[in-house]
């Protein structure tokens, strides 16, 4: 040959640029090497020098194999392509093979050459140019050329046979439609002798199965009988040198045969039929000492699984799997867990028998086996096997690899969550994992367990203290920090008085001072997250009213964010320490116990977004009865509990001027509206803190009659929960909801707008129809009656006269009553008689509250009550609902 | 289908990449990376087979090259490893006694093998003499 037309052998070879590459010491000169080449190239290609073509694109083969770009030389294939020897034309395809893929639009002028070389004389250049078309085949080149690769599958030579066989199947899978064309020529392959041939045929007939239903039909009917005896021969054949590997002929043709099978026979009885007695002949013949008789014997079982039912057979199967998996060689183990997981569907007694070593392989080194039998195991579980299961995976969670950790992790969890029998369990090996495995714990599962947590109302106890003992185990575990500071946050009390003391319990000795450590802990912990330390905040708030002797303590934790470069946690810091500082009345009505989370909408929830779980509002306690309308959640995802956020948005009144830091920060100020009213002082912060709240303000005899005007406006916009606020709030403007002229006679429109500024008058309207009086809530400590009666010519408004009756034998200071109602209803809560409720049953308070129903005759009164006092120094909360009003109000 | 097949030494250097499906010329560079760190540091005595997004790589180390075949997650991993070992042997008769440096200047003559035994992601001739018999007719040629 021409040494000019030889690539390989001119003066700066491909050889020695090779060479030229691997002497570089760095990457830098690596680089400057390749950038030469490149440079020497391009101008080549620009002088149009077709001498050096092929080795310049052997050379760019390389170059892109090291990873520099080379989309400069694509045309250079294609001009290598339309030349005419077999050498250029060989590093033609496959420098199109390498350089280019079946996106690129240059490929599209490429298909007239590839044409032309399937119709070539020489069949080595056509054996290149189906090569090149199974590599690479477009849709639309499969179009174009389908019918001379079907006329190929006839050609004299096996070598192109085969080779049109498998562009057959990139034909196909590129265009499912031209499948029809190819089913005779594949089963016309099928009874070939010439294993390379055979080989192709049968994996076309595969392929062409599993695109085309016709197919599938056409080669059960013709094929089945020619198929099975194939696979005889070939299991049966001689000693042939050609195909022997290990001693077998031809295994992979032993294995495209049972693949081709296991198509043909599943959900077809007959053809599963056929092939019984050759699947049994394959798996009892089959050499397990050697990997390939390994392989033929794994493909046999798969297809036994398979195809439609033979009892004995599969028996069999399940037999061969269980013996592979107690086989010394990993790989043998990996194929065999593989396929337990099918069998689990066909026979799950008998992968239960395994149930042992399975659990074994979960702790094996190789992280592929570790994989695998997890996935196993995960499927075994049941109600009746979780504990021990979950014991063993918890066990082995201490030790295992860090980076197993994190699936090993999530499957606890997921099968601890599906199949817990009871809640004390579901808790206690939740809180094993956050022990162990706490920061690969998922947030979603987190908060699964604080809504589990929260609903276990008789576990609150036990979990806090177990929270505190595992945190003062490992505090090292993000997930364990955010729900023990949660839990320590919402019952910390129990924390430290041992309330609700299981029988399993090692009592704990905990002060006031030691819980909040823990939470001092987390939050200047180093490696807390932002939403750690917020959630930490709220604890500590939430803390200050649980403990009052740490309050000073507390405080100063929460001044020390005020400086954080987190703006959310700058600004809850300042928030709370107002709290903490200023608002102490309301204090612990705001941070009370949050609601008991509802599971159902948590967990439909749970699918999307952030869940809502911890950012739930502490207002007032709602029941579980109110149902949070599903979809509601914040539209931040600010992790922090959102406390001055409730209602900041949704009041009309304009913002003027703020005096206090607090209306500022909320963009209200009622103030202008009071001096107008020129009733009273101007108003504290604390009325206007407390309006937003919406919890309800302290309807005391001595406080002004501004804030009694409040407490009643408070009344009417109380929402019926806070997250039922987050939405209604917003089209029901709160000072708007002016009540019908009956009870504001004397109402200028600014008394209108706050809706009952003028102290009403406490004589109720003695009208209309009577109505039984109700003992609206009775407690241990507190009887509440209501007496009822509606004004004249106003059916929609009651007036309700409620009397409160001290049962116990202390007297009560700082009497509060508050009430809510839904958002039909109206309410209007009068000055009471008093704030102080002296012991006995003589002695009473009474209190006027008005109703307007807006559905009267449809819907009756439903009312939610609050009562807080001071009971010999301790400030005690009853709360209830009262639904038992008589009909017609 | 054989999704992919790379020849890489332990520094992860690219001796042989063949792609059967299209991929960005970025993406074929990470998957590589990628590969080669999964490959690289397992035990001998580990399995061959580790799992890869949504497929699975069954590799084999000779010397100091690993041939990693990219397959379907329901394929016979078992087979692909006696595929890898089929291969190896052709190249060691082919170059007699093939060693890295062999695959290194000649790696247009490796894509030539690799062509005569795999197709469109599929075994195309499974009897070594016969692709060894047909590349002697091709080297005739060139």
């Amino acid at each position: 040959m021409d040494t000019i037309m030889n690539p390989f052998s001119s003066s700066t070879r491909l050889r020695d640029m090779i060479r030229a590459i691997r002497a570089c010491k760095t990457a830098a000169e690596e680089r400057a090497v390749v950038r030469k080449e490149c440079a020497s190239i391009r101008a080549s290609i620009n002088e149009n020098d077709h001498y050096y073509r092929h080795r310049n694109l052997a050379k760019l083969m390389f170059i892109q194999m090291l990873g520099y770009p080379t989309h400069f030389g694509q045309m250079e294939c294609l001009k290598l392509i339309a030349s005419s020897g077999f050498p250029e034309k060989r590093i033609g395809y496959l420098g199109l093979m390498l350089l280019l893929d079946e996106r690129q639009e240059v490929l599209m002028l490429v298909t007239n050459s590839l044409k032309q070389d399937l119709n070539h004389t020489n069949q080595y250049i056509v054996g290149l140019a189906l090569c090149a078309l199974g590599n690479i085949c477009s849709a639309e080149m499969a179009r174009d050329l389908a019918p001379e690769v079907e006329r190929l599958l006839q050609f004299r030579d096996p070598n192109i046979r085969k080779k049109a066989a498998l562009c057959s199947i990139r034909i196909i899978k590129k265009v499912p439609d031209l499948a029809e064309n190819f089913i005779n020529a594949a089963a016309a392959l099928l009874k070939e002798k010439h294993h390379g041939v055979l080989i192709t045929g049968v994996q076309l007939c595969t392929d062409l199965c599993r695109v085309s239903s016709e197919a599938l039909g056409f080669f059960r009917k013709k094929c089945m009988d020619a198929l099975v005896k194939t696979l005889k021969d070939v299991v049966n054949s001689p000693y042939t040198p050609e195909y022997d590997i290990a001693g077998i002929a031809d295994p992979f043709l032993h294995i495209r045969l049972l693949k081709l099978l296991r198509v043909l026979g599943q959900g077809d009885a007959d053809a599963s039929d056929a092939m019984n007695d050759i699947l049994a002949q394959v798996a009892t013949k089959a050499d397990t000492n050697r990997n390939a008789g390994n392989a033929i014997l794994y493909e046999c079982v798969e297809t036994i699984m398979s195809i439609e039912d033979n009892g004995g057979l599969r028996v069999l199967a399940i037999n061969i799997l269980g013996r592979f998996l107690s086989n010394r060689d990993n790989n043998i183990r990996y194929v065999a867990l593989n396929m337990l997981m099918k069998a689990i569907s066909v026979d799950t007694q008998a992968v239960h028998r395994h149930r042992a070593t399975i659990l074994e392989c979960v702790k094996d080194s190789d992280a592929s086996i570790r994989k695998r039998s997890l996935e196993l195991i995960y499927l075994l579980v049941n109600e009746t096997n979780v504990k021990p299961l979950t014991k063993e995976l918890i066990d082995y969670l201490e030790v295992s690899d860090l980076e197993f950790k994190g699936d090993l992790t999530a499957k606890i969890c997921s099968m601890v969550e599906k199949f817990s029998p009871d809640k004390i369990w579901y808790i206690d090996q939740m809180l094993k994992v956050l022990s162990e495995a706490g920061n690969f714990v998922k947030v979603e599962v987190c908060h699964a367990l604080i809504v589990i947590i929260s609903n276990a109302a008789d576990l609150h106890g036990y979990t806090v203290r177990a929270l505190y003992k595992a945190f003062q185990a490992s505090d090292e575990q993000e997930s364990l920090t955010r729900v023990a500071v949660w839990c320590v946050g919402e019952y910390g009390d129990m924390l430290v008085n041992n309330a609700g003391m299981l029988d399993i319990e090692d009592p704990v000795t905990v002060t006031e001072s030691d819980a909040v450590d823990l939470v001092e802990t987390a939050i200047k912990r180093h490696t807390s997250d932002a939403t750690t330390k917020a959630m930490a905040l709220v604890a500590l708030l939430k803390l200050s009213s649980r403990f009052p002797s740490c309050s000073e303590r507390i405080k100063e934790i929460v001044v020390q964010h005020k400086g954080s470069f987190l703006l959310e946690l700058q600004q809850r810091s300042l928030e709370f320490n107002s709290i903490i500082e200023k608002h102490t009345n309301i204090r612990s009505a705001l941070v009370e116990r949050m609601p008991v989370l509802d599971e159902a909408t948590f967990s439909g929830r749970r699918a999307g977004s952030v869940s809502t779980a911890v950012s739930a509002s502490p207002g007032p306690s709602t029941g579980a009865s109110l149902k949070v309308p599903n979809g509601v959640s914040k539209p931040a995802a600010a992790p922090l509990v959102d406390l001055l956020d409730l209602s900041s948005d949704d009041n009309p009144v304009p913002s003027s001027s703020g005096s206090d830091f607090l209306q500022d920060l909320l963009g209200v100020d009622l103030s202008p509206a009071a001096t107008q009213s020129g009733t009273q002082p101007s108003k504290s912060g604390t009325e206007v803190l407390l309006d937003l709240l919406s919890i309800g303000s302290p309807v005391q005899q001595s406080s002004s009659p501004v804030a009694d005007i409040f407490s009643s406006n408070i009344a009417t916009k109380a929402p019926a929960s806070p997250l039922h606020g987050l939405t209604s709030l917003a089209t029901q403007p709160v000072l708007a909801a002016s009540p019908p002229a009956a009870s504001t006679k004397a109402a200028s429109p600014i008394i209108d707008l706050l809706d009952g500024l003028a102290p009403v008058p406490s004589i109720p309207e003695k009208n209309g129809p009577a109505y039984p009086s109700v003992v609206a809530f009775e407690s241990s400590s507190l009887r509440i009656t209501f007496d009822f009666s509606k004004p004249p010519g106003n059916p929609q408004s009651t007036v309700i006269q409620a009397t409160f009756t001290n049962l116990s034998s202390n007297n009560y200071t700082d009497f509060i009553f508050q009430a809510a109602v839904p958002k039909f209803l109206q309410l209007h809560l009068d000055p009471a008689s008093g704030n102080t409720l002296p012991a006995g049953a003589n002695s009473n308070l009474t209190q006027t509250l008005r109703v307007t129903n807006s559905q009267h005759g449809k819907k009756s009164l439903v009312m939610r009550i609050r009562i807080s006092y001071k009971a010999s120094g301790k400030d005690v909360l009853e709360e209830g609902q009262i639904s038992h009003f008589p009909r017609d109000l | 289908m054989i999704r992919f097949i790379l020849l890489q030494n332990r520094q992860g250097k690219t001796r042989l990449a063949k792609y059967y499906v299209p991929l960005e010329d970025s993406e074929k560079h990470k998957v590589e990376y990628e590969v080669h760190r999964l490959v690289v540091n397992r035990d001998p005595k580990f399995t061959n087979f580790v799992e890869f997004r949504t497929h699975k790589v069954i590799y084999r180390r000779y010397a100091g090259l690993f041939f990693s075949l990219c397959v379907d997650i329901t394929d016979n991993e078992l087979a692909y490893l006696e595929c890898i070992h089929l291969f190896v042997e052709i190249l060691d008769h082919f170059f007699s006694n093939v060693c890295e440096l062999d695959l290194v200047f000649n790696f247009h003559k490796v894509y030539l093998i690799l062509d005569e035994f795999i197709l469109a992601g599929e075994i195309q001739e499974t009897s070594k003499r016969a692709i060894i018999e047909r590349l002697g007719e091709l080297e005739k040629l060139d």
